[in-house]
């Protein structure tokens, strides 16, 4: 089966070392969760499967469908399927969502679908997400607020269609509302086709998108694995639970 | 409108730095001299009052030193300049008789055959001497005068010689009394009262023989309540040694009149692009300057405008675009001489592998200009750390009750910019193309759209290769 494999992992940030060890295997099909506290090395871990340029491998491998992405740039990534929904969603002035999403699809799939499908798909997408349509219009992610910033990363990932969706923090920020809405923008996208991993501090994101898999993260390594009712036990006995040699 | 980057398709450089086979009929030799301008006048057979204001045009341009307040012109050899060149005996009217070499370059020019025809009016100018022209037929009823110049001189004598260099006279510079010397082509326009000529008009501008400068001449009157946008797209093949541009554009916008100028401007990097353009700008009306410089080894071009009228008002948006070995320094000069006048400039320039942009103003608001307002914005993007921008803001202002801003930013490209387009699949170039694209949008998008596209490929030929 088609699977991200993340084995031995170690990341460096400007020398220091962040991901020490980190192991965790997401099958398609599959949503897992990644929990953690401030520090644990959760955006690295993001950052480092979609290559950025600043997070140095130091060891391990990082395989998606058998092949090791390491080497290749986030471009490359993302041509074979990865996808990245960030936490802090860089802006750029000038360029329409519209445009943007355009190129992106050209990129993604090496030709763009007809004017027409585009604008039906990003229609449906926006209606899911209740976006107001002017947005596509709008310069990307240009003064968007935090709750439209999370919402265009998950449009994103409706028309972008990736096989594995690294979600870094789409929760943070939100309002319940607004978590809601995005919960069922990411719950109608799950499917046999797409792996996800939700990247996470807290457990209510939870409530509403609900994983096959859950694991915690801490000091740069997988400590403890369980699946949903995992994140459960996390809200009621904290971080220190887990610290202190918790086992699932 | 909205210019999807998307449909772009990316061309290769080879079709902007193409070249034909020289075939002239007159090639004067190099260098200047009373002998030369007079030569060129009596080719032309232009009345004597022309001959007389060449020559006068000669002696100043002898007399004065070269501006040393800005880019360095040390490469400048006058005497290694071929003045006149005239292709073909007179200009052409009529499309087939446009020699078969022409066109083709026409061809390579990206010129597509509907948009010839759908174009209503398209003075295209190879070498110094336009060769076609057509103007669509209504607006000849409307009595929209669209010709090379110096046909307007021959057919509108008494016209001409009243707008002739009254907005730049002869003392102004050096590379103005240059061009008063020895111009040629250009384009002269007229649009009579109240008449919205509501597709651009459009001229097509080419050098191609080596060492041969081009000394356009430019005259463009709006009549009153007129409406009328002229766009002049440029490209050049690529030689080795220095080339010069020295252009005069002279823009009369009367009562109520809205004119608008464009250019793209994307000479071979060898050619010294040094050009006046000035706008009178009457009560009411709005002159429009939309420049946009990516060629050339170095361009020194400062659209001006005076605010002559009560309530005129002048835009003027530019885009500066300097790779390595290019200093391009693009300006902007406004004088407010009467109430109520507004300016908006916008500068945008992009410094890449070492070039280097300069963005020089001059704002002067007269006393008695009250109400007055005035709004400037340079950004800089800088590529690299061995490129460079500099921006000289000068103020001259004598009327207190008076309204002006200034505003400068510096950026550069933000790796994570990068790194959250990389990751929608989008190349280290592409990504880097986009975000320059982003940076120019607000003066792009005021751009027709088929030169916003050539201006998205334009920077997308410049950014490929530039970065990995």
């Amino acid at each position: 089966m088609d699977s991200l494999e993340i084995l031995d992992l170690h990341t460096s940030v400007e020398g220091n070392e962040i991901l020490r060890g980190l192991s965790l295997t997401v099958p398609k099909g599959e949503v897992h969760a990644l929990m953690g506290p401030n520090g644990s090395g959760k955006s690295t871990l993001a950052n480092t499967l979609l290559g950025h340029p600043g997070y140095e491998v130091t060891r391990g491998d990082v395989r998606w469908k058998g092949e090791s992405l390491l080497g290749l740039g986030p471009d490359e990534r993302a041509k074979r399927g990865l996808f990245l929904a960030f936490q802090y969603p860089a802006e750029i002035y000038g360029v329409s969502v519209t445009n943007f999403l355009r190129m992106a699809q050209m990129a993604r799939f090496g030709q763009a679908c007809c004017f027409s499908d585009f604008h039906k798909a990003l229609k449906q997408q926006m209606e899911v997400l209740e976006i107001d349509p002017a947005f596509s219009q709008r310069y990307l992610n240009e003064g968007f607020s935090g709750g439209e910033k999370k919402r265009h990363e998950i449009l994103q990932m409706g028309m972008l269609e990736p096989e594995m969706a690294i979600l870094d923090e789409t929760d943070s920020g939100l309002d319940i509302d607004a978590m809601k809405i995005v919960a069922r923008g990411v719950n109608r996208l799950r499917g046999p086709n797409i792996g996800m991993l939700l990247i996470t501090h807290y457990q209510r994101l939870l409530n509403y998108i609900i994983p096959d898999r859950i694991h915690i993260l801490m000091d740069g390594r997988i400590v403890l694995s369980g699946d949903k009712d995992l994140a459960l036990e996390l809200e009621e006995r904290g971080y220190d639970w887990v610290r202190n040699g918790a086992t699932a | 409108m909205s210019n999807s980057v998307s449909d772009l398709e990316i061309g290769s450089y080879e079709r902007y730095g193409f070249h034909q086979p020289e075939k002239y009929l007159v090639k004067m030799d190099k260098g200047l001299s009373r002998h030369v301008v007079e030569e060129i006048s009596e080719y032309k057979n232009e009345p004597s009052w022309m001959r007389e204001f060449r020559l006068k045009a000669l002696d100043i341009f002898l007399k004065f030193p070269m501006p040393t307040w800005g880019a360095d012109l040390s490469g400048v050899h006058f005497d290694d300049i071929h003045y006149y060149v005239r292709p073909t005996e007179k200009p052409q009217q009529n499309w087939d008789e446009v020699p078969e070499e022409i066109k083709d370059t026409f061809v390579k020019l990206g010129i597509p055959e509907a948009e010839r025809k759908f174009l209503a009016g398209v003075g295209a100018q190879y070498e110094s001497e336009m060769v076609y022209h057509s103007l669509q037929k209504q607006w000849e009823e409307m009595g929209v005068i669209f010709l090379d110049t110096d046909t307007g001189l021959r057919q509108y004598p008494d016209l001409f010689r009243e707008y002739f260099a009254k907005v730049v006279p002869l003392s102004d510079n050096k590379l103005a009394a240059l061009n008063s010397a020895v111009w040629s082509g250009g384009s002269f326009i007229y649009i009579p009262p109240g008449v919205h000529v509501t597709i651009p008009l459009q001229a097509y501008f080419r050098i191609n023989a080596q060492n041969m400068g081009q000394f356009e001449r430019t005259l463009i009157i709006a009549d009153e309540g007129s409406n009328v946008h002229y766009v002049e797209g440029c490209t050049a093949p690529v030689y080795s040694s220095d080339s010069l541009h020295a252009a005069v554009v002279e823009c009369f916008a009367k009562k109520g009149a809205r004119l608008r100028y464009t250019t793209i401007q994307n000479w071979s990097r060898n050619v010294y692009n040094l050009v006046t353009k000035r706008a009178v700008a009457e009560e009411d009306a709005i002159v429009e300057w939309v420049d946009c410089n990516l060629g050339s080894k170095t361009t020194m071009k400062y659209p001006a405008v005076f605010l002559k009228g009560r309530g005129a008002r002048a835009d003027i948006l530019s885009v500066a675009y300097a790779g390595s070995g290019q200093h391009i320094e693009a300006g902007s000069k406004v004088i407010h001489a009467a109430p109520h006048t507004t300016s908006v400039i916008v500068s945008k320039s992009i410094s890449r592998g070492g070039g280097r942009t300069s963005y020089r103003g001059l704002l002067k608001v007269l006393a008695g200009a009250v109400g007055a307002k005035s709004n400037v914005r340079c950004d800089a993007l800088l590529m690299d750390e061995e490129s460079r921008s500099d921006t000289y803001p000068y103020m001259d202002v004598k009327e207190e009750k008076s309204t002006l801003g200034h505003e400068a930013t510096v950026s550069k490209i933000a790796d994570e910019q990068l790194f959250y387009l990389m990751t929608r699949g989008l190349s280290q170039s592409q990504a880097t193309a986009l975000i320059v694209q982003g940076f120019i949008e607000p003066v792009v998008k005021e751009l027709p759209m088929e030169y916003a596209l050539e201006m998205n490929r334009l920077i997308q030929l410049q950014m490929e290769g530039s970065v990995g």
